[in-house]
């Protein structure tokens, strides 16, 4: 059994349907993320963890215990904030030892384990601050030791690195992940930060409506979107329009051009469907072949599309360059990503180019669609 | 390259020696402005401190002219008074914190859409005149089975009672305006995930961070209550307002006295809500003054 299970879980609001149809189970020590837009229901579904709202219908059990009806203070579950929520008037110290005091723990050894925290989150020497004394990441590092300091049985982190700048979000959450890993104990951290989601979990939960779209891990998620939501949301995707051609052979028309995939398709003949290619698994090439700009990671792999295009303008994005090309003679949009280097010879604008990616890039959006995960998988192991 | 850089750089500087930092246009708007900023001021000053000082010159007709001040420490019923408002002051500021924190707290975290009901409620001492309210405590509370009247203990608790109704508009918009710079949401999910029950957290949480608040709460409450004439007339209550009244048909020059020692009290004890509100990161603020 699940060490987290939530099972068939509902929360209305009215006649709003905040979360519908949740289910996860979670293993002791897994970092889960609930990843989505704002008022997917992931917040929702984390403080129905936490007790701060009670689910329409539906169970959560923790440990095999169901608490769908306890309290939150009955729950020893710990919960960090987006704004931190320390206590403004107590100092670092009394924060962190609050729960304890609570639990009625002898003084010493609330202090010894305010002491250990303090170490744990790099704040020696600072347990006599006030919060209003500290930086943002500072105060929710402090947030962090406070609900760690209950030893909870899950540990809840509602969008904690929001608030945060950028360069201090980054740091703060390889903090969070070591600490996690080196306690072993089971998180679930809300997040609209696709990147954050990918480099912190074990297992990522994409939400949408209220429902889940898509449950794996990081890998799975960004490699194989079961849904066109997911395909858009988590990473950069060029998504358009195809034709079946012949779905037992995966052929299909894209912009005049006869192009195959992988990808299982359910279809006739003439059917309409989506597919999908990140930007950095296309290759681009001048069309005699003389310049390569950028190369697909999946080269090598069987055979090999290609379809010409136009160049339509170049965006340098730091360590990755950005160029928009146009396919068709509608002039479909396709993003391609290369890798920066001093000697990357990009092509003006408007110059003719060959977009090449193999079957294996191309994915087939939808919930009806399965991607024949064998194929995708010995691509994924070729990749690395 | 360099040398036509500072020369630019040269002439830049001396550009902006030769301007004046305020244009002569915008000087000539500012004065009148100033000047009625400062007229203004006077005018105020003036308001509020010449019957402070009118007072302070009638009290001094007495012979010999300190003798209005003597009298007033001479007098038993000047702190018998004074101490008796003080008390039923800050027995009402107990009733009204204890009553009106939990109510503010819970209609700001769970019942937002009865917020304008009960601030329509808390108003209400606005609307009712004081001495409707006296009438309607004795009505009610001068017979069995409620029979306050008939004692003196009783009727000092009808004072109360009536006084902590008078304090809602002031202590709750000071507890609203309190709550309003706090992210109570968050805080309370804080401390009850941390394991906190209802009470811990109005006492440990909401409370110590309330405390600028409140003084200010209590401060106007108490400024009322010691000013305060109707009800503590009808209920035959020896409060201080009472006994300067009263005074000022056998001692005129001794009230007007009284009036000014009652005055500086009172900035006395704004003083103290200012020293114990200096700890705070928060400045004192007086809400809800009529």
């Amino acid at each position: 059994m699940a060490f987290l299970e939530l099972s068939g879980i509902q929360k209305r609001f009215g006649d709003v349907a905040a979360v519908q149809d949740f289910d996860l189970a979670a293993e002791r020590g897994e970092f889960v993320s609930f990843l989505g837009p704002s008022g997917c229901g992931k917040t929702t579904t984390l403080r129905m963890i936490a007790g701060f709202e009670r689910p329409t219908a539906g169970s959560i059990a923790i440990d095999g215990k169901d608490v769908t009806h306890q309290a939150p203070n009955q729950r020893n579950v710990g919960m960090v904030f987006q704004s931190y929520a320390l206590f403004p008037n107590m100092n670092v110290a009394s924060n962190i030892g609050f729960g304890l005091k609570i639990r009625k723990r002898p003084k010493a050894d609330v202090d010894r384990r305010v002491a250990e925290l303090l170490e744990l989150i790099h704040l020696e020497g600072r347990g006599d601050r006030f919060p209003w004394q500290l930086s943002g990441g500072q105060q929710q590092r402090v947030a962090l030791a406070r609900a760690l300091a209950i030893e909870p049985t899950v540990l809840l982190l509602d969008e904690p690195l929001s608030a945060l700048d950028a360069k201090i979000r980054v740091a703060l959450r390889h903090e969070i992940r070591q600490i996690q890993r080196q306690l072993g104990i089971t998180t679930v951290y809300v997040t609209h930060d696709q990147e954050e989601a990918l480099e912190l979990s074990d297992r990522i939960v994409v939400m949408s409506e209220g429902r889940i779209e898509q449950i794996g891990t990081p890998f799975e998620i960004y490699n194989f979107p079961a849904t066109s939501f997911v395909a858009s949301f988590v990473g950069t995707l060029n998504a358009m329009d195809a034709t079946i051609v012949d779905a037992s052979a995966g052929r299909l028309s894209l912009a005049g051009h006869e192009i195959r995939t992988t990808s299982k398709l359910a279809g006739s003949a003439g059917s309409a469907v989506t597919i999908a290619l990140r930007p950095e698994m296309i290759a681009l090439t001048s069309p005699d072949g003389s310049n390569v700009v950028a190369v697909s990671p999946m080269k090598g792999m069987s055979g090999s599309n290609r379809l010409p295009g136009t160049v339509a303008d170049i965006a340098f994005l730091g360590s990755v360059v950005r160029v928009r090309t146009t396919v068709g003679p509608d002039a479909i949009p396709v993003f391609v990503d290369t890798f920066n280097n001093p000697n990357l010879a990009v092509p003006a604008a408007g110059s003719p180019i060959v977009l090449g990616f193999p079957p294996e890039a191309c994915l087939v959006l939808g919930r009806d669609v399965v991607p024949d995960r064998t194929d995708a998988l010995a691509a994924a192991e070729a990749m690395l | 390259m360099t040398g036509s850089g500072t020369n630019r750089l040269g002439q830049g500087i001396e550009a902006m020696q030769g301007e004046s930092l305020d244009p002569p246009v915008q000087r000539e708007r500012k004065s009148p402005l100033r000047f009625a900023w400062w007229a203004i001021f006077i005018l105020g000053i003036t308001y509020f401190f010449l019957p402070l000082i009118g007072t302070f010159a009638f009290s001094l007709r007495a012979v010999p002219p300190s003798s209005a001040y003597t009298a007033i420490l001479e007098d038993p019923k000047f702190f018998a008074s004074l101490g008796y408002s003080f008390v039923v002051g800050f027995i009402t500021i107990i009733i009204s914190i204890s009553l009106l924190v939990p109510t503010a707290f819970w209609v700001r975290l769970r019942l937002p859409r009865a917020r304008p009901y009960v601030e329509f409620v808390t108003l209400l001492p606005f609307v009712i005149p004081p001495i409707v309210l006296v009438f309607g405590l004795i009505s009610t509370f001068s017979r069995p089975p409620l029979p306050f009247t008939h004692t003196d203990i009783g009727s000092t608790a009808l004072l109360v009672f009536g006084y902590v109704v008078l304090s809602f508009p002031y202590m709750y918009r000071a507890i609203d305006t309190g709550l309003r710079a706090m992210d109570i949401q968050s805080l309370t999910e804080a401390a009850q995930s941390l394991g906190s029950g209802w009470l811990r957290i109005l006492i440990q949480v909401i409370l110590p961070n309330l405390r600028v608040a409140l003084l200010s709460g209590a401060f106007l409450t108490l400024a009322i209550v010691v000013g305060e004439f109707t009800i503590a007339t009808f209920l035959a209550r020896k409060v201080f307002s009472v006994y300067l009244s009263q005074l000022g048909d056998i001692a005129p020059y001794q009230q007007s006295a009284v009036a000014l020692v009652s005055f500086g009290l009172t900035w006395i004890a704004m003083g103290f809500i200012a020293l114990l509100g200096r700890g705070s990161r928060s400045r004192v603020t007086i809400t809800g003054a009529r």
